[in-house]
């Protein structure tokens, strides 16, 4: 199993009293692309930072690739994080000073890979297969177009070779023609290599291109835990 | 990557950077600049006279004694007679006597009216002897040797003649302009007050002054330079004399005898006691610049740890990116303590250059206003480990903008 969660618990210590997710079980195979879905606020953020070890739940085991996150160390999370998690947000995944090498380089600095000519070889290729000009390549992330923006972002999240990639709601900024093609580049990628995908939505209609579709509220059964 | 990171995190917020940048330079340029002034006059002072056991003067405050008769700084309060030197100059306890005589200067440049002595036995610095650039020491009543620096500023070379004014400020109305005098030699330079000294002889002082009285010539005087020369004249007072003794066990009982010598109020004072009288008094003035110039670089810092702080809100996302890709909340710590390590190195760079410009620039003016010879070299190993001090002391005042950084990476945003 790529994901396996057994009686997570999880509530953040500003509110003590009010649980956010209760998992009594839920998994997900290895290779498996999964479209999780639920209205705002209700905790689909707070899993996928579960998931990537940010978080540690208050009770119950979380495995990603056989491995107990809740069993690590901090650092060993971070450690684990970088070397096997590729993470994408709505907004804000880049860092805007940095230009689009920079922001993918970085990503490679915590993880065990070496800052080499193969490294930046690669990076040089992603970016030309992602349809990202040369000349913007050495430009701030700040002055990319948005959809420059994501698929520089997909480089960065597929860097370090992760075999979980977990995506909070990264289409929610594109237009709806970027966000079709930014599915079609997404979902080619993780079928390509294999890739365990988490993607969160609230936005249906993205729905079709899963194998797999889950609501939120099945996974979280907060009315067993009150 | 960390340090280009880092860097280019700075290069973003260049407007406010840029002004704690300028802060900082400023506050280790008044740092530094204070330092090195200090430094150099106490070096400056102590290093002007060596090898002389005791000053001689009329009766005043050490201090004083100590500030005209070697710094050439302030006025002395009498006069000591010839015979009075004489008499202690031939005693059996006096190695040699240099006899000193103020009261003169050329262009705002003091003249000294001495002997050979003068020559032969004043030295500075480590035992240093005074040596000349280029002609040798005065023969003749109206000859003259310059110091070093009276002789560029002036761009004066031997055989030019030059008069001298009465009284030492720069500009005189009571002027010896009919008697001028000879360069004959010029001093190579000591960086001591020597350098914008003119000597002259004793009898060069008396043969100025022959006509004189209560400070103005007297009206109707006819005596010609060439009479005054073969006068053989005798000089009837000095201002101050140099003594080396024959023994140094013997210093303090010559210094007892001279002060309490009867026919004329005198006294003798040690130069190494006078110049660590003069530090003590000094120290209280050196420890309030010094003092001040800290504040100004505590509140610089204090400055570039709330421009830091004030920033980790708005990098929130950054923040949180950087933890998601695997940095360590520590990661952040580093980020911004290398951050405030980085500008304040800058503004040492920054600080440091000006200060070089500055003292470049403020050299002669120093010299000529002050007779402080500070060296545009202020890289000593004092200054480079306050330099080094300046950026730990940044490294610490940037540990709550960066303990901020790291505990804003350890809380995650829902």
């Amino acid at each position: 199993m790529a994901i396996d969660l057994r009686n997570v618990r999880f509530h953040y210590p500003q509110q003590p009293h009010q649980t956010v997710l209760n998992i009594p079980s839920w998994s997900l195979p290895g290779g498996e692309q999964i479209f999780i879905h639920g209205p705002s606020g209700g905790g689909k953020s707070t899993l996928l930072n579960l998931l990537s070890g940010l978080l540690i739940p208050d009770a119950g085991q979380i495995s990603i690739l056989g491995q107990r996150l809740d069993q690590m160390t901090s650092r060993q999370r971070d450690r684990f994080r970088a070397n096997h998690i590729g993470y994408m947000f709505q907004q804000f995944n880049l860092i805007p000073y940095l230009n689009a090498f920079d922001n993918i380089l970085l990503a490679s600095q915590f993880s065990q890979r070496k800052n080499t000519r193969v490294l930046h070889d690669e990076i040089k290729k992603m970016l030309t297969n992602l349809n990202i000009s040369e000349n913007s390549w050495t430009k701030p992330a700040r002055n990319l177009s948005i959809g420059q923006q994501q698929r520089v972002a997909i480089a960065r999240a597929l860097i370090n070779k992760p075999q979980l990639l977990i995506a909070d709601e990264p289409t929610s900024s594109l237009d709806p023609i970027n966000k079709e093609a930014f599915m079609a580049l997404l979902m080619s990628i993780v079928s390509e290599n294999c890739i365990t995908l988490v993607f969160v939505s609230h936005d249906l209609s993205l729905s079709s291109d899963f194998n797999r579709i889950e609501s939120l509220s099945d996974i979280n059964r907060l009315e067993h835990s009150t | 990557m960390f340090a280009k990171l880092a860097l280019q995190s700075l290069l973003d917020r260049k407007g406010s950077v840029v002004l704690s940048l300028m802060a900082m330079t400023v506050s280790i340029f008044v740092l530094l600049g204070v330092e090195h002034i200090r430094h150099q006059t106490k070096e400056s002072f102590s290093k002007t006279v060596s090898g002389v056991d005791l000053i001689v003067g009329a009766r005043t405050g050490s201090l004083n004694l100590l500030l005209y008769s070697v710094f050439r700084v302030g006025s002395p309060t009498n006069n000591i007679s010839w015979e009075t030197y004489e008499t202690i100059a031939s005693s059996g306890a006096v190695k040699w006597a240099i006899p000193i005589s103020l009261g003169d200067s050329h262009k705002g440049f003091r003249v000294l009216g001495t002997t050979d002595n003068y020559f032969q036995y004043y030295s500075y610095g480590s035992q240093q002897r005074l040596s000349f650039s280029s002609g040798g020491a005065f023969h003749q009543v109206f000859d003259v040797v310059l110091g070093a620096e009276v002789a560029k500023k002036l761009g004066y070379q031997l055989g030019d003649k030059l008069t001298l004014a009465h009284g030492i400020a720069a500009t005189s109305f009571s002027r010896h302009d009919d008697r001028p005098f000879k360069v004959v030699g010029i001093l190579a330079s000591t960086g001591t007050p020597v350098d914008q000294t003119l000597h002259v002889s004793l009898q060069g002082i008396e043969a100025i002054h022959f006509d004189w009285q209560q400070g103005v010539k007297r009206p109707g005087s006819t005596i010609t330079q060439s009479e005054l020369e073969k006068a053989g004249l005798k000089p009837q007072s000095v201002t101050a004399f140099m003594l080396g003794l024959k023994s140094k066990m013997a210093t303090f009982r010559v210094q007892r005898t001279i002060n309490g010598y009867a026919q004329e109020p005198l006294l003798a004072i040690l130069p190494g006691v006078a110049l660590s009288e003069l530090w003590q008094m000094m120290s209280i003035l050196e420890s309030a610049l010094l003092l001040v110039s800290v504040l100004v670089f505590v509140a610089a810092c204090l400055g570039v740890s709330a421009m830091l702080l004030s920033s980790i809100r708005e990098r929130n996302h950054e923040i949180q990116l950087l933890r998601v890709i695997g940095a360590p909340p520590y990661f952040l710590f580093f980020l911004i303590e290398l951050e405030a390590l980085l500008i304040a190195l800058v503004s040492c760079i920054f600080g440091a250059g000006l200060l070089a410009a500055s003292l470049a620039f403020l050299q002669d003016y120093l010299v000529s206003h002050f007779g402080l010879h500070v060296s545009v070299n202020f890289l000593t190993e004092n200054n480079l480990t306050l330099m080094v001090a300046i950026i730990c002391a940044s490294a610490l005042v940037a540990i709550f903008p960066s303990f901020s950084g790291y505990r804003q990476a350890r809380i995650i945003k829902h």
